[in-house]
């Protein structure tokens, strides 16, 4: 069973996985997202909720409703959620990673060369 | 939209006590609504007036606009799935067969994929059946009912964990395709709270909540960290319990905390927790029993 979290309200969470899997990729533009129903009945969750996530997603411009076939991903979607997820990335990963170096007494130059070395040790770039 | 069932100020009381007190909620069509609390708390007697099998002492409730008790019209738009329900000692068929007189809306073919699910024995007696198996029995009725109002009151004595999903489970899937106004009354708080699109947590007798299910994530939020940092923080806060262990400290502070305080948190390398609805239970009912006293 798909683990749900206790703190953020489910309906946020339903919106939160549906884009994650958006901006991945595994979620194509232009396809079909699953129902309310198959949403409610995959989390064991109320339908209520679950269209309240897709609601979400729907006002932001993300998913479309097509009359009588269902939601599907807008054009454009990927790079708009790309997008809000830069602006917040600073916030949510940069701020608590230099509040724990700092507390530790690392400094920025550390900081940054250790970033450096953890890319390369995991294949990505390092420039 | 006129609610399902309206009530407002029912008391119940018997000559030494008091089973309902001043109880006033309503349930909106087309939602399944959680009737939770411990033991004793006054949910099957709240169901029994709804159902009109029993008086309430003041007040009064309405289900579709009407008084319930002896009145058909109403009544038949309902179906009462009663924990540890008593059946004439007929087959297992047979009692499905007699319960599909009384439902206008009842579902021969969900009935019996019901039956095969639970893996019920048809030609069996009722007497004969298990505690489980009695409940199965109640369960399928009461979704094959399809009935307008579904009440279930602690449908599941002697079931296992896994037959209870597999009642979530059918619940859920059925109430997608034909939606209807259902209220799940039960003390087994967490395993229902993601089913539930609104919450009445009766204790005691008296409605200690009555909240969307939404909002009631963040209604109280558990503050830990360094004993110093989370004295400092919560100054000035009504605290509802306090734990501590050498240099820590745990409270559970009343929420929602707002963007400001929740910064306040983080800067003091606190960690929020939101209580799930079975902890609220327990400190809801907790604060209430203070109240009393202190009455």
């Amino acid at each position: 069973m798909p683990a749900l979290d206790e703190g953020t309200p489910l309906f946020v969470q339903i919106a939160e996985q549906l884009a994650h899997d958006i901006v991945d990729g595994q979620l194509a533009e232009g396809t079909r997202v699953p129902s309310t129903n198959e949403l409610a009945t995959f989390y064991r969750i109320n339908p209520a909720t679950a269209a309240k996530g897709i609601n979400m997603l729907v006002d932001d411009g993300v998913l479309e409703k097509r009359r009588g076939i269902g939601m599907f991903v807008a054009a454009g979607a990927q790079e708009q959620l790309r997008a809000t997820r830069r602006k917040q990335f600073a916030e949510q990963y940069v701020d608590p990673m230099l509040a724990e170096a700092n507390r530790l007494g690392i400094d920025c130059d550390t900081l940054v060369s250790l970033i450096r070395e953890t890319s390369l040790h995991n294949g990505g770039n390092a420039r | 939209m006129t609610p399902t069932i309206s009530a407002t100020g029912l008391s119940r009381r018997y000559r030494d006590q008091t089973a309902l007190d001043d109880v006033s909620f309503t349930v909106e069509p087309g939602t399944v609504t959680g009737l939770l609390g411990r033991n004793g708390a006054g949910k099957t007697t709240l169901l029994r007036i709804i159902t009109g099998l029993e008086f309430p002492t003041d007040g009064e409730v309405k289900v579709f606009r009407a008084a319930p008790a002896e009145n058909d019209a109403v009544l038949r738009r309902m179906v009462f799935v009663r924990e540890e329900q008593a059946y004439p000692d007929l087959r297992v068929a047979h009692v499905i067969r007699v319960a599909s007189w009384f439902y206008p809306n009842w579902s021969a073919e969900l009935a019996e994929q019901l039956l095969a699910d639970f893996e019920l024995p048809l030609g069996r007696r009722m007497r004969r059946l298990s505690r489980g198996m009695r409940s199965a029995v109640g369960i399928v009725i009461g979704l094959a009912a399809r009935a307008e109002l579904t009440l279930f009151d602690e449908p599941y004595a002697g079931l296992d964990a896994v037959a209870r999903q597999l009642f979530y489970d059918r619940l859920l899937a059925d109430f997608a395709e034909h939606p209807r106004t259902i209220v799940l009354s039960t003390h087994l708080i967490d395993e229902v709270a993601d089913l539930l699109e609104h919450v009445v947590m009766l204790d005691h007798g008296r409605v200690v909540l009555d909240a969307p299910a939404d909002e009631i994530r963040g209604t109280a939020m558990t503050v830990s960290g360094p004993a110093i940092s989370v004295e400092e923080f919560v100054a000035g806060r009504p605290v509802w319990h306090r734990q501590r262990i050498a240099s820590r400290a745990s409270v559970v502070v009343p929420g929602p905390l707002d963007a400001a305080a929740q910064a306040r948190a983080r800067a003091l390398h606190l960690s929020l927790e939101p209580l799930s609805l079975q902890q609220l239970l327990v400190h809801a009912s907790g604060i209430a029993a203070e109240e009393k006293v202190s009455a």
